[in-house]
């Protein structure tokens, strides 16, 4: 062999490589070609978040059932949670978004806005009977771009021993919880149990606080969410929560109820099936306590969304939201929330879950006057998110008196 | 006749040689193309895998680039916009001084105690390699979940660290590591050390190995020993490797993000926030890819001003 030969092979290879490269960066401008393969669609790709079992498994015989209805085959991927925003990014980049998407609710605003979905009611897709407070996450400028899967939410497990032990009623109220969080406080033992973390979670927690007692995201600096911050200082500063809690995540909430080291816990549905394999705790649920009476429970509605992402290939993308308006089906919502122990977002289902899940009733009346995190604030949600758990952080530590706690983190 | 020739050409100045072959051969000559064939893979790997990514990343920091961008291929150019939002941003002069004091301390820790180790083994006694080995331990653990450990061991009230201290009576009230704003950037330090302990101690007995022997023993006979051993004999040795150990340990630390994430993620009310936590969070929270990318820049600047030391004192050393 040459050096002439091997010249060219290297040429060769060059001249690969970069077709390589030219090919890699095709995507970012323009509209897509619209290859349309006719209406045979066969199979759909669908990306989701639901990695591990037994979420993935029970996840795949939902979407079987409904492949298996409107007559496809499923390419599935999926994505750990923290992954999904960056993938999601990278295939809608390089043009590689697959036909159905799951996405976390407050994120369906910021995407739809890009342009990436496609609105539903495009093929005509019926999502009149999703509870009005879930479509208030999926819907931008009048358009619905998501079919909401069974929903979860936040609510207030209790110990049962321990509360009886301690004769102590649930707390309905901001003073109860005060007054049951500081008597179930002894020795090794925290009366409550919540996440205040530096991270979306944080926010998340202190949702129910603010929101039950009428703050509002759109102005945090309020008499009304600064007494929900303060009722979070009175309880970590009277010792009856830990101040480990501006580290903890909601699994470390759970580790802590499970462990018997807190009494009472601000944690979601989605802690049941770990809390029923430790049958040494006997736990029950109430709803998040409220200030004053009057004030109705209100706790941030969470769940992922079904979607369809603008592919270009238009006979997929019909079929895509045949299997979308599937998944809103009265059947596939049961299904697939008695086995997760997630609401269905349909009011029409809801007396029949209870009776069927009865540990979901305190939750299910919780989703029903849940509120979506991206209601009002849209694609600026984050932006209000990083407020809130800066200033819990700030007034948890001391950094910051209550009263200043979140006009300082607003300047960030 | 051959011999002669041979002289001739042998006689010739040394210098005219190189101008010679240049004027004779083609400027596509085998030799040349095959010379630029040693370059061209270096060259091209450089251009496509440092050179594109910091080209890429000081436009993007120029742009608005959000979401939004990744669907429509828009990033409207906005100058200085996003450096400004940056360098107005209340967290920017404490992340910087997180991030001074972070590499400080993490560097001057990592450092002597790794020193110290390498001096420690390089004396052989029985099962001396097999520590040796097991201090790489930390290197070998993925960081996330050397981080979610480190959560653990240093939680404030179960935490078997507080436990150890206060059943050694050391203290008396836990030390709140990770949850006081004023204790939670030296308990980050404090795991950076840990994780940064393998590579000084690798490289630093590394270089030991290599002063000869006789040195010591010639010292020896004059009467220096241990500390004085060290001191004239050791550390001038050593010093190339320390240059090499400090400056790399600087560019590892200060972009240093997933100890952080795991064990404060930024907290509590930002202690702990560094350049790189605000660089993360910009670009993957908040999904402001132009603060991120300004802030990514900000610390390429800083680590390129310790490769430039680096660099020099490099070259000190060859010219020496």
């Amino acid at each position: 062999m040459g050096t002439k030969s091997k010249m060219r092979s290297f040429l060769a290879v060059a001249g690969v490589a970069s077709l390589a490269l030219t090919a890699c960066s095709g995507g970012g401008s323009g509209s897509t070609a619209g290859s349309n393969s006719g209406g045979d669609v066969k199979t759909l790709t669908v990306l989701d978040s639901y990695n591990n079992d037994p979420d993935k498994s029970i996840l795949q015989a939902s979407i079987d059932k409904c492949a298996a209805q409107v007559g496809v085959t499923i390419d599935r991927t999926t994505v750990p949670g923290k992954d999904r925003m960056q993938t999601v990014l990278q295939r809608s980049s390089s043009r590689t978004l697959p036909d159905v998407l799951m996405l976390d609710n407050p994120e369906v605003k910021d995407v739809a806005s890009t342009g990436a979905l496609s609105a539903l009611g495009d093929y005509n897709v019926d999502t009149t009977a999703f509870a009005g407070n879930s479509l208030d996450a999926v819907t931008q400028d009048g358009k619905v771009y998501g079919a909401p899967v069974p929903a979860d939410t936040l609510g207030l497990f209790y110990n049962k021993d321990l509360l009886a032990a301690a004769g102590v009623e649930p707390p309905k109220t901001w003073d109860e919880l005060k007054a049951a969080a500081a008597k179930l406080t002894k020795g090794d033992q925290y009366g409550l149990a919540l996440s205040a973390a530096a991270t979306y979670e944080g926010s998340w927690q202190f949702l129910p606080f603010m929101w039950t007692n009428g703050g509002d995201e759109t102005n945090l600096d309020t008499p009304q969410v600064k007494e929900a911050l303060q009722l979070y200082v009175d309880l970590v500063n009277s010792g009856s929560v830990s101040k480990s809690v501006i580290n903890w995540t909601q699994a470390d909430v759970k580790d802590q109820f499970v462990a018997g080291k807190a009494a009472m816990m601000i944690n979601g549905p989605w802690q049941i099936p770990a809390l029923e394999a430790s049958p040494n705790v006997k736990w029950d649920s109430v709803q998040i306590p409220i200030n004053k009476a009057g004030q109705t429970p209100t706790a941030p509605l969470g769940g992922m969304v079904w979607t369809v992402p603008m592919t270009g290939d238009k006979a997929k993308m019909a079929k895509a939201a045949e299997f979308v308006q599937c998944t809103g089906s009265k059947d596939s919502q049961m299904s697939l929330g008695k086995a997760r122990h997630t609401v269905p977002v349909r009011a029409d289902l809801h007396e029949e879950y209870v009776k069927e899940v009865p540990t979901m009733k305190t939750f299910t009346q919780q989703v029903e006057n849940a509120r979506a995190r991206t209601g009002k604030l849209g694609k600026d949600w984050p932006k209000a998110a990083t407020t809130i758990y800066t200033a819990v952080q700030l007034a948890l530590t001391g950094k910051a008196s209550v009263q200043d706690a979140f006009a300082q983190a607003a300047k960030g | 006749m051959p011999n002669m020739q041979r002289i001739n050409r042998e006689s010739t100045p040394p210098v005219s040689a190189p101008r010679n072959t240049l004027s004779a051969r083609p400027r596509f000559s085998r030799e040349n193309v095959t010379k630029a064939l040693f370059v061209v893979p270096a060259a091209v790997f450089t251009v496509l895998f440092f050179g594109y990514p910091v080209v890429k990343n000081i436009t993007m920091s120029l742009q608005d680039y959000t979401t939004k961008t990744f669907f429509t291929g828009e990033a409207p150019w906005v100058g200085i916009k996003n450096y400004a939002t940056i360098f107005g941003s209340n967290l920017f002069t404490p992340a910087l001084l997180n991030t001074a004091l972070f590499t400080l301390g993490s560097i001057a820790g990592q450092f002597v105690i790794g020193l110290a180790l390498a001096t420690f083994f390089k004396r052989r006694f029985p099962l001396s390699n097999f520590l040796r080995s097991m201090l790489l331990l930390p290197w070998l653990l993925p960081l996330i979940v050397g981080s979610a450990t480190w959560r653990s061991i240093l939680d404030q009230d179960s935490g078997i660290l507080n436990r150890s201290l206060e059943g050694l009576g050391v203290i008396h009230d836990p030390i709140p590591w990770l949850t006081s704003p004023a204790v939670a950037l030296s308990a980050v330090i404090l795991v950076n050390i840990w994780v940064g302990i393998p590579f000084n101690v690798t490289i630093i007995y590394g270089g030991l190995q290599d002063i000869p022997e006789e040195l010591y023993e010639a010292a020896a006979l004059d009467g220096a020993t241990g500390w004085k051993a060290f001191r004239n004999i050791t550390w001038p040795n050593l010093r190339p490797v320390v240059s090499v150990v400090l400056v790399l340990g600087v560019v590892y630390t200060l972009k240093v993000l997933d100890i952080i994430l795991g064990l404060t993620n930024g907290g509590p009310a930002n202690a702990t926030q560094t350049l790189a936590v605000r660089s993360y969070q910009e670009s993957f929270i908040n999904f402001q890819f132009g603060s991120g990318a300004a802030y990514s820049n900000v610390l390429i600047l800083i680590s390129l001003i310790f490769a430039i030391i680096y660099l020099r004192a490099n070259r000190r050393a060859v010219d020496e």
